[in-house]
């Protein structure tokens, strides 16, 4: 349900893993919702080409697994797939897939927000954006699991 | 003791190298291994308030003291998920 690497996402596998295609899950589950996040070709002003992810696997791994515990703890009825890609990924392709299933769709929608500010937060990974006329690493948050403050502001975002 | 580091991103460009081996002294830590690869490569200082770091893929602090054979990862800032 958690992996990294370079295969393109398959975010039907993972509807279908957590939703009534599953026998034993089939009827326990109301609503799914899957976030895609998407390679843009604008970010900054700047025409984007494509862009290169890189990540520290073993830990950005363990990092989903601290995601997934800490929804577990707060959003007990939620169940998780995460899939991240590396590698070269094209204008459109998808970067993450996250799905979220609950017996309702509030948690659902409010477990798969706070997923993805959390992995912007911690998960060891990085992207190199390609641009016309030059390219850059983007550097966002410095990565803190234990910064509760950080995880206060993901938990906020989710439920606001 | 012989250790490995582990480099990312920017951070693997400014040291032209994804992989390290380093030998450091009994009771050095991941904050003395860093300052020694600040004085090899003065470009990382800039990184100093901003990196995280890991021993063995577990988060770490900077006053974690190394072990023979640890591997100690530096973390750029970090950009995953989407914009």
């Amino acid at each position: 349900m958690l992996a990294i690497g370079p295969a393109p996402l398959a975010a039907e596998r993972l509807v279908a893993a957590l939703s009534a295609d599953e026998p034993e899950r089939r009827g326990i589950e109301g609503a799914v919702v899957t976030f895609l996040g998407l390679v843009r070709n604008h970010n900054a002003g700047r025409r984007v080409l494509y862009l290169e992810y890189e990540a520290y696997e073993p830990l950005a791994l363990k990092s989903f697994e601290r995601i997934a515990e800490e929804i577990h703890s707060r959003w007990p009825s939620v169940h998780m797939a995460l899939h991240h890609r590396t590698g070269r990924l094209d204008i459109g392709e998808a970067s993450i897939v996250i799905v979220t299933a609950s017996a309702h769709r509030a948690d659902a929608f409010a477990a798969g927000r706070y997923a993805i500010e959390r992995v912007k937060q911690i998960a060891p990974i990085w992207k190199r954006e390609h641009f016309e006329g030059g390219e850059v690493w983007i550097e966002g948050a410095i990565a803190d699991p234990d910064d509760e403050m950080a995880r206060m502001a993901a938990e906020r975002a989710a439920c606001a | 003791m012989r250790v490995t580091v582990r480099l990312f991103a920017r951070l693997r460009e400014i040291a032209g190298a994804a992989e390290l081996a380093r030998s450091v002294e009994p009771g050095a830590t991941v904050g003395s291994l860093w300052r020694d690869l600040t004085k090899e490569h003065a470009e990382l200082a800039q990184y100093e308030r901003s990196i995280s770091s890991a021993v063995n893929a577990d988060y770490a602090r900077m006053d974690r003291t190394l072990a023979e054979g640890d591997e100690v990862a530096f973390l750029p800032p970090v950009s995953g998920g989407c914009w």
